[in-house]
């Protein structure tokens, strides 16, 4: 019988290594494994590569993450302005920055999850970023070409999941969580809820059990039980 | 006198036509969202995976799963859909938005547009600017006429970091609202009380008078009570 069921988060970050490259699902808040960003924390592993939309939202999770100093590198679209811990260590030179943007950074994650070698883009031709790339003209118009981004381990967050490693998102929890979950040598969900094999709609699987390799049931974590200000 | 940002975001919301699928950037765009007459079908768009974006919520109806880009809780209009990032990229990059609304550094006479990255910022974030401003059909930027420091930001170059290249189809200033057009900036309208003279002195290219010119008619203050001119 398949069971990807692991009994806590510890265990089910307990093949990180140093120096691994890890993906993390959300947008904000909504859709961050926190539970299982913690857990990395105590485990302790170093020279991390982090890629993530952004550097985490405040003081915990990601924030906590980069603010220990385990991260050498972050791959990320929006670091944003209330990202403390990542612009400090960032302005001290502790930690590189690979700025990507949004939707190049969603399909880079997409070309690794689905076998395809890289795409071009008309996003970023003629910018900064356009800096190093291969530029290919296609129907008149300047094309940047971007490569696969995969990842050792990806941390996802689902609503709720199954012992097969089906899950099913709510509200706006999917972000990145879905292509993601198709990007990564170990992936690894952490749920707001464990239900019986059937329990989720099959059109309602919106990560199919065949991308995840452990799903861990947690509470949701205190910090993402508080109302921020408006725009944090 | 001239437009408060409340008054930008509200001719930018009188303009945005019915079928619209709209997305709104940080900043002053999002206030575009409080004048959208919700009577009419006019969908805003959100990067992190939303379609029909609602008002913000009651108190003590936040949904905790439930943000929109700029990271604050929202609701849903009915017929709403929700999606991943790999759709919602699709909508902004694949030229299916009929209009994004950005905040902006400088727009160029050319149309190229910048708008990521305030020149010294030490630390860039880029997130969806550059797929917006590429991918969406009508690209319009809401942005006071001159800096802080009275320096023009539209420009016949742009000197801060660019966003796309000739994306700017339409700018909506504290002063007037100017067409991008082949042969460069076109007057469409100017602000209650300012005339032509005004806007030209203070955009740093050369401004033609459009063919639908005409001055703008804003009321004193938006159905919702806000300021709408100084």
């Amino acid at each position: 019988m398949v069971d990807k069921r692991v009994a806590d988060c510890r265990e089910a970050v307990g093949r990180v290594f140093d120096g691994a490259t890890i993906m993390f699902g959300g947008f904000g808040n909504a859709g961050m494994p926190a539970r299982l960003i913690d857990a990395l924390r105590e485990r302790g592993a170093r020279d991390l590569t982090l890629v993530s939309n952004g550097a985490g939202t405040g003081p915990f999770a990601l924030g906590a993450l980069i603010g220990d100093g385990r991260v050498h590198k972050l791959i990320a679209s929006f670091p944003a302005p209330s990202a403390a811990q990542f612009r400090d260590r960032y302005l001290k030179g502790e930690i590189e920055l690979e700025l990507v943007p949004q939707g190049t950074l969603v399909e880079r994650i997409r070309c690794a999850g689905t076998g395809l070698g890289g795409f071009y883009t008309p996003v970023g031709a003629g910018t900064e970023l356009a800096a190093g790339k291969e530029v290919r003209v296609i129907d008149g118009r300047e094309h940047l070409f971007e490569t696969p981004l995969r990842a050792d381990f990806v941390f996802l967050k689902g609503h709720l999941g199954d012992r097969l490693g089906n899950l099913m998102y709510r509200g706006t929890m999917r972000n990145f969580n879905m292509v993601m979950a198709t990007a990564g040598e170990v992936v690894i969900a952490e749920v707001d809820r464990l239900v019986e094999v059937g329990g989720i709609p099959p059109e309602q699987v919106h990560t199919p059990g065949i991308f995840v390799d452990h799903v861990v049931e947690v509470d949701r974590h205190p910090k993402l039980l508080e109302i921020p200000k408006e725009g944090v | 006198m001239s437009l408060t940002r409340e008054g930008i975001a509200w001719c930018i919301a009188r303009d945005l036509p019915e079928g619209a699928y709209v997305n709104l950037g940080v900043g002053m765009p999002v206030l575009v969202a409080s004048h959208l007459d919700r009577s009419r079908d006019v969908f805003l768009h959100s990067e992190n995976g939303i379609l029909g974006v609602g008002p913000p919520p009651a108190a003590g109806e936040v949904d905790l799963d439930l943000i929109s880009a700029g990271k604050g809780f929202c609701t849903l209009m009915p017929g709403a859909s929700i999606f991943d990032q790999q759709v919602s990229f699709t909508m902004m990059r694949g030229r299916h938005l009929t209009h994004a609304v950005l905040g902006g550094i400088e727009v160029a006479e050319n149309g190229d547009f910048a708008n990521w990255r305030v020149p010294g910022e030490a630390v860039p974030g880029v997130g969806g600017a550059m797929d917006l401003a590429v991918g969406a059909r009508n690209v319009y930027v809401a942005m006071t006429h001159v800096t802080n420091k009275g320096a023009p930001k539209i420009v016949p170059r742009c000197s801060a970091p660019l966003t796309a290249r000739g994306c700017v189809k339409r700018v909506y200033t504290d002063l007037a609202v100017i067409d991008v057009t082949p042969a460069g900036f076109a007057l469409r309208a100017t602000a209650p009380g300012v005339d032509i003279d005004t806007v030209r002195a203070a955009t740093g290219a050369p401004l033609a008078i459009g063919p639908a010119y005409a001055p703008l008619d804003v009321p004193e203050k938006a159905a919702n009570g806000a300021v709408l001119r100084r």
